[in-house]
C-alpha cells in the first residue's frame, strides 16, 4: 500500500480496499475486545460478589452465608444466567447453622440527580422490612447522601410494615415517604428534612420492589425456611 | 510532514499538550467529564488516567495503522479505534476498583467522544510515527489530567473540605455545597479560564493570543 | 426497575435533570454554537431529530447484544449508529434545506461527539427504560438541550451590547451564564416526582 501523501488530486480509493481496511481494522479491534472482556470476567464478577456480599451482611446482621434466587410466576431457580420472564431477583441469607435469617432484594427509584438503589431485609415471619442500605446513589453529598447515616431515617426501617393482602397478591398498605415528621402509620417513611425527593425515591423503590416480589414470594416461603 | 520545516522534538511534542494546547484551559474540550466527575480530586485523577489511556492506545494503533486507512474511511476508523480502547478501560477500571467505576458512571464510555481524542488523532497520529505519536498524546493526556486536577480539587476543597479525602478542615467547617453541584462545575471552570486568559494577557511574548472558543 | 410515568420523564428531562444544565452533557456545542439565536434553534432540532434516532436504535441494539451475550460491542454499535445517524440528517438537510445546511456548517458533523446523543443511549440503557419511555426521554433530552441553548444564546445576544472586559471574554463568560442559568434550573428540583 503506497502512503498517502498529498498530491494534488488523491486518487479514488477502491471500495475493496476501503473494505478490506475496515475488515482489518474491525478484526484488531475485535480481538483485543474479546481478550480484555476474557480476562477481566472473573475480576469484575469477584468485585460484584463481594460488594453484595457485603451489602447482604449488613442489612442482615448474623447472616453467614447468602444464595441467589429468582423468583417469577413459574417457580424458584437458584439465580444464574439471565431472569426467566417476569422473574425477580433476591437473596436468601443464612445463620451458621443454616436457619433462614432474612431474604434481601435490590429496589432501585429516580432520585434528585441520577437512580438512587437500594437493598432492603425482609423478614417473612413478622411480614416487615427490617434493614436497608444503601447500593449506588448520585445524591448531593451532605443533603441526600444523608439517606445513609441519618439515624432518625435508618429508624424507620426498624420494623417497616411489608403485609400483604389476604390473597396475597399486593401490599396492604403502599409504602410511601412523608414529610419530614409526619409519619404516623408503620408503613410509612419519615423523610429527611431538606432530602424530601431523595427520601421519596427511597421509599418509591422500595414500594415498587417489595410490591412484585412479596406476591410472588409468598408461596415458596416454606420452602426457604427449610435448610437447603 | 511538512518537508524544509524542522521537526519539533520529542519534548516540544510533549510540552506542546500539557501547556501551549492544554485541551481543558485552552482549548476547552472535553468539557462534558471535566465538569461531571470531578467533584473530588480522586474521580478527577480517575477521570484522566482513564482518558489517558485511551489517547495512549488510539495514538499508538492510528499511528501503526496510518499507511492503510484511506483518507475517506478515517473517521470511521479512528471512531472505530476509539471506542475499542474506551470499551478495554471500562472493562478494566470495573475489575480494578468498582467504587471507582460507580463513582465515574456513565461517564467512562462518554470518552469516546471526548472531541481531543478524535481530535488528536486526525490531527496528529495519522501523520506521525509510533514514538512521536505517543509522546504527543501522553502530554495531551497529562495536560488534561492536570485540568481536571485542577477542577476537582478545586471543587472539593470548598466543597467537602477535604483533599484526596483527607479533611483539611474542622468538623465546624461550613462546606458550600454549590460547588459539588452542576453550578459550581460551571463557576469553578469558568474562574479558572477567566485566571489562564489574564495570566496570559499579561505574558503575551510566549503564548499565542487568548482565542477560546469551544468546538464540538 | 424504572415505574416513572411518562409525564414525570419529560418535566424531569426537560427542566429538573435538564441534560446539559443538570448533566454536563452537550457543552461543547452548547458553548461553541449558542452564540446566535437564529442558529440555536435549527441545532436543537437537529440533535433531538439524532437523539429520537439514537434512542430507538440503541434499544434495539442493545437487546440484540444481550440476546447474542456481547455487551462488549455495545458502546461501538452506539455509536456507530450514531454516527450513521448524523451523516443521514447532513444529507437529508444538504438537499431539502441548503441555507440551514451551510448556517450550521461544521457543527452539524460534530453532533457525532456530541455527549448529549450518545449519553441519551447510555443512560436509557443503564436506566431500564422501556421502548415509549425511552422514547420520551429522547424526546425531553432534546427539548431541554434546544431550551437551554435558546436561553444561552438569547443572553449571549445581549451581551454583545455591553462592556465585558477582555478576560473574561469567551468561554469563561459563557460557563459562568451556564453557572447562573444551572443554579437557576435547580429551583426545578423534585418536578414530576409526584407522591
Amino acid at each position: 500500500m503506497t502512503a498517502m501523501t498529498q498530491p494534488a488530486q488523491p486518487p479514488a480509493t477502491s471500495s475493496l480496499a476501503m473494505i478490506r481496511t475496515l475488515g482489518v481494522v474491525a478484526t484488531v479491534c475485535g480481538v483485543l475486545l474479546v481478550l480484555t472482556y476474557q480476562n477481566t470476567l472473573e475480576a469484575i464478577e469477584a468485585n460484584k460478589l463481594i460488594a453484595l456480599q457485603r451489602a447482604v451482611f449488613k442489612v442482615i446482621p448474623g447472616a453467614a452465608s447468602m444464595q441467589a434466587y429468582y423468583v417469577s410466576p413459574a417457580g424458584l431457580v437458584e439465580a444464574s444466567g439471565p431472569p426467566p420472564p417476569g422473574g425477580m431477583k433476591f437473596i436468601a441469607a443464612r445463620d451458621a447453622a443454616g436457619n433462614l435469617k432474612g431474604l434481601a432484594a435490590e429496589a432501585g427509584a429516580m432520585g434528585y440527580a441520577d437512580m438512587v438503589r437500594v437493598l432492603y431485609a425482609y423478614d417473612p415471619a413478622g411480614q416487615v422490612i427490617n434493614g436497608y442500605g444503601v447500593v449506588s446513589h448520585r445524591e448531593t453529598p451532605g443533603i441526600g447522601d444523608k439517606i445513609i447515616t441519618d439515624p432518625r431515617f435508618l429508624d424507620n426501617f426498624r420494623a417497616l410494615d411489608a403485609r400483604l393482602n389476604d390473597a396475597g397478591t399486593a401490599l396492604v398498605n403502599a409504602i410511601k415517604g412523608v414529610k419530614h415528621g409526619a409519619r404516623q402509620n408503620a408503613w410509612e417513611i419519615d423523610a429527611i428534612s431538606g432530602a424530601t425527593v431523595t427520601s421519596r425515591a427511597v421509599a418509591k423503590g422500595i414500594n415498587d420492589s417489595a410490591g412484585k416480589l412479596l406476591p410472588l414470594l409468598r408461596p415458596h416461603i416454606e420452602k426457604l425456611k427449610e435448610a437447603p | 510532514m511538512i518537508p524544509g520545516r524542522e521537526q519539533p522534538t520529542n519534548l516540544q511534542e510533549f510540552l506542546e499538550g500539557l501547556w501551549q494546547q492544554n485541551p481543558v484551559f485552552v482549548m476547552v474540550l472535553g468539557l462534558c467529564p471535566a465538569l461531571a466527575v470531578t467533584v473530588s480530586a480522586v474521580n478527577a485523577l480517575a477521570m484522566g488516567a482513564a482518558t489517558t489511556f485511551v489517547l495512549l492506545g488510539s495514538a499508538l494503533l492510528v499511528s501503526l495503522l496510518r499507511n492503510f486507512i484511506p483518507r475517506e474511511v478515517r473517521i470511521a476508523t479512528y471512531i472505530l479505534i476509539i471506542a475499542t480502547f474506551v470499551t478495554i478501560v471500562d472493562y478494566l477500571i470495573a475489575a480494578i476498583s468498582l467504587t471507582v467505576y460507580e463513582a465515574l458512571g456513565p461517564f467512562i464510555q462518554l470518552i469516546v467522544v471526548n472531541c481531543m481524542i478524535l481530535g488528536r488523532a486526525e490531527a496528529h497520529s495519522s501523520k506521525n510515527p509510533p514514538l512521536r505519536a505517543l509522546t504527543n498524546a501522553l502530554g495531551m493526556g497529562l495536560g488534561f489530567s492536570l485540568g481536571l486536577l485542577a477542577l476537582g480539587s478545586v471543587r472539593e476543597l470548598f466543597g467537602s473540605g477535604s483533599l484526596f479525602g483527607i479533611a483539611l478542615f474542622g468538623a465546624d467547617f461550613q462546606p458550600w455545597v454549590v460547588m459539588l453541584l452542576p453550578p459550581g462545575g460551571f463557576f469553578v471552570l469558568g474562574a479558572w479560564l477567566l485566571l489562564f486568559n489574564w495570566w496570559r494577557t499579561r505574558s503575551p511574548a510566549t503564548l499565542k493570543p487568548a482565542e477560546v472558543q469551544g468546538h464540538g | 426497575m424504572a415505574d416513572a410515568s411518562l409525564s414525570q420523564i419529560f418535566l424531569a428531562t426537560v427542566l429538573a435533570n435538564n441534560f446539559v444544565l443538570a448533566m454536563f452533557l452537550g457543552l461543547c456545542p452548547f458553548i461553541g454554537v449558542s452564540g446566535r439565536l437564529n442558529t440555536a434553534l435549527p441545532m436543537g432540532a437537529a440533535t433531538t431529530f439524532v437523539m429520537l434516532v439514537a434512542s430507538l436504535c440503541a434499544y434495539g441494539l442493545n437487546y440484540l447484544v444481550t440476546v447474542f451475550g456481547l455487551e462488549f460491542l455495545r458502546l461501538i454499535s452506539y455509536i456507530v449508529v450514531i454516527a450513521s445517524a448524523v451523516q443521514l440528517v447532513e444529507m437529508v438537510l444538504k438537499k431539502y434545506s441548503p441555507t440551514l445546511f451551510r448556517a450550521l456548517g461544521i457543527f452539524l458533523p460534530l453532533i457525532t461527539t456530541n455527549c448529549a446523543i450518545l449519553g441519551v443511549a447510555l443512560f436509557q440503557t443503564a436506566r431500564e427504560y422501556s421502548f415509549i419511555q425511552a422514547l420520551v426521554f429522547a424526546i425531553g433530552a432534546g427539548v431541554g438541550f434546544t431550551l437551554a441553548l435558546v436561553l444561552m444564546a438569547g443572553l449571549r445576544e445581549r451581551l454583545n451590547l455591553a462592556i465585558v472586559p477582555n478576560v473574561v471574554q469567551g468561554a469563561a463568560l459563557s460557563l459562568m451564564l451556564a453557572g447562573l442559568l444551572s443554579l437557576a434550573f435547580m429551583g426545578f428540583a423534585g418536578l414530576g416526582m409526584g407522591g
